[in-house]
């Protein structure tokens, strides 16, 4: 092999001894770094992802807005805009399963699982390197915000938990994207299956209008669901407002979401070795 | 156990398919085993199975030694794999893709570039090492597929089909670039569809159908059962058939093989070209009127029609691609 001599020379049996938790996480970065490098490759992606929202804030800014009456008369734009970057990551974490059905569909998956890598790698390292993408596109969405009117409120810290808030639901969303990835296995399936259960969840929340004026039926469901009390500490913490119990409750949905989601999704991916 | 690899008796059924009905090979270290067969035959499954990706329901397999199903992530890191598909990321770069792979296999960040950059020197892909495998072509991907195989010097290369798809130039280039790989010591199992490609390339040749090695040996001794060469006569009547068939037995080496409908008759020969004048003028003398004559290598069909009476067609219980085949199956199956 003089071609290939080089002063480095790990055997095989060195590198079965590379195992553990500190090989895992190296894997999980080394997934992750992969696609973030994606992410200025194919621009198409972090744009189309903020072509929708940016429309929904100028139809319901002011199209909408006018008609509708925000509880104690805040401006509907200091209203709308929490609901607005929750609407945001929620799709942006589900695009997940897409990325993963694509790894899957393109037989890639196949070199990964032949590797001696964490099996836990490639499901981590898309979550982990969507919140990045989603944190740049609640940057656009916030830059879009000001730019029609809303501002910050509240305190430095309030922001902070709010904006962290975000990206732990964004975190909790992506593992359903990745549930809905394995189990469809197409980008195609994927793309239409992965968005349409987001629609009742988004809509029939207090994102874009209160609860209040919904049927009785509704009102239950849309009061306590994930994405009215993430939107609601979104709105306190923005509009430097009491936040009552609404941020334990979405912290309560998170946390139960990845606690479901994520042995079950890495339970699935080791299946698929079988 | 001092083989390379060891397969004994797998079994693997997708399905109401069985892939695999029971497969035993042996592969000697620093040797090639070209495993030869149409599509559907189990060539797909069988290196899906070595590579730790599938498991069978039953058998056994042991790679350098370790057992497959019982260390599967100790075999991981003595093996490189590379499917039909190159499965290298088209956003990342030449470069990038590599050292990846590299540090999946854990070896340190400076060891995976410095893998990177001399397995992307020997395989020419130097000058497009920092471009994004997007804009690559087919052979390109290829060379950088095995070049990823590669990077932590597994002891046991798996190449599934590594030349289907490719143009003929890629392919030679292709054949260049494994022959290195076997001049440097590499144990390879090597899946192909065609005889020609196993003929270079293997030390020996496992020829599967339906999920059962029905031959193996080498080259010479597998191409002695086939006949060498044939000899394809082309008629211009049914009638002459039978004449054709009898002038041409003084020159066969094999029972001739008469398609009525095409009017063909095809026969093994064993001396090659030099027998050709001698044909044409016994078949002239015998009143034959020759449409078409040709004298050609015998090909997977010929191996199997030698071999199993049947030629080498797709299997109508599994006749999709092997890899969709298999990727179905594997998903669908619960274990």
């Amino acid at each position: 092999m003089t071609a290939l001599a080089d002063p480095w020379v790990t055997t095989a049996e060195e590198l079965e001894r590379r195992t553990g938790p500190r090989w895992a996480l190296s894997d999980s970065l080394v997934m992750t770094a992969r696609l973030l490098r994606q992410i200025p490759r194919i621009p198409e992606l972090l744009i189309f992802s903020t072509v929708q929202p940016i429309m929904f804030v100028v139809l319901f800014v002011y199209v909408f807005g006018g008609a509708i009456r925000t509880p104690g008369d805040v401006p509907y734009v200091q209203f709308l805009l929490p609901g607005i970057f929750v609407q945001t990551v929620a799709f942006g974490g589900a695009a997940t399963g897409i990325g993963l059905a694509d790894d899957l569909q393109k037989g890639l998956v196949d070199r990964f699982r032949s590797l001696p890598m964490a099996r836990s790698a490639l499901l981590l390292g898309r979550t982990m390197s969507d919140v990045v993408r989603n944190a740049l596109t609640v940057v656009i969405m916030v830059v879009v915000g000001v730019l029609t009117g809303f501002r910050f409120h509240g305190s430095v810290q309030g922001v902070a938990a709010g904006l962290a808030l975000l990206l732990l639901f964004e975190f909790a969303l992506s593992w359903i994207g990745v549930l809905i990835g394995l189990s469809v296995k197409s980008v195609e399936a994927a793309q239409s299956g992965g968005f349409i259960w987001l629609f009742p969840l988004t809509f029939a929340s207090s994102a874009f209008v209160p609860v209040d004026g919904m049927p009785g039926w509704l009102r239950g469901f849309a009061t306590h669901q994930p994405v009215t009390v993430t939107v609601n500490a979104l709105r306190g913490w923005f509009n430097g407002e009491p936040i009552g119990s609404d941020g334990w409750q979405a912290l309560g949905w998170i946390a139960a979401v990845l606690v479901v989601a994520i042995p079950v999704a890495v339970r699935r991916y080791r299946r698929m070795t079988r | 156990m001092d083989d390379a690899i060891v397969v004994e008796s797998l079994v693997k059924t997708f399905k109401a398919t069985k892939a695999l009905d029971g497969i035993d090979l042996t592969v000697p270290p620093g040797t090639v085993l070209g495993l030869l067969g149409p599509n559907g035959a189990g060539k797909t499954t069988c290196v899906r199975i070595l590579a730790t990706l599938l498991r069978p329901d039953a058998g056994r397999a042991w790679v350098t030694g370790l057992d497959v199903l019982r260390e599967p992530q100790r075999v991981r890191a003595r093996i490189g794999l590379t499917g039909q598909y190159a499965a290298v990321d088209d956003y990342l770069t030449g470069q990038e893709n590599l050292e990846m792979v590299g540090r999946l296999y854990h070896l340190r960040p400076a060891e995976a570039r410095g893998r990177a950059v001399a397995l992307l020197d020997r395989f020419e892909l130097s000058d497009a090492s920092g471009r994004v495998v997007k804009t690559y072509s087919g052979g390109m991907r290829r060379r950088l597929d095995i070049a990823a195989a590669l990077i932590a010097r597994p002891r046991v290369l798996f190449l599934d089909e590594p030349t289907t798809g490719l143009d003929p130039r890629s392919r030679i280039g292709m054949w260049e670039l494994i022959e290195g790989l076997v001049r440097d010591g590499t144990t390879i199992l090597l899946t192909t569809q065609y005889l020609d490609e196993a003929d270079r390339l293997a030390s020996t040749i496992a020829v599967i159908d339906i999920g059962k090695v029905i031959a193996s040996g080498t080259a010479r001794e597998l191409k002695s059962q086939v006949g060498g060469e044939r000899l394809e006569v082309t008629v211009a009547g049914a009638s002459e058939l039978d004449a054709a068939v009898s002038a041409l037995a003084p020159f066969a080496a094999g029972e001739p093989v008469v398609d009525v409908p095409t009017l063909h008759v095809t026969v093994p020969v064993s001396k090659g070209a030099g027998i050709l004048p001698e044909v044409v003028r016994d078949l002239d003398a015998a009143g034959v009127t020759l449409e078409d004559l040709a004298l050609r290598h015998p090909t997977l069909d010929d191996v199997f029609l030698a071999l199993t009476g049947h030629a080498a067609e797709e299997k109508p219980a599994d006749g999709a691609a092997p890899a969709e085949k298999g990727r179905r199956g594997r998903r669908k199956e619960p274990k």
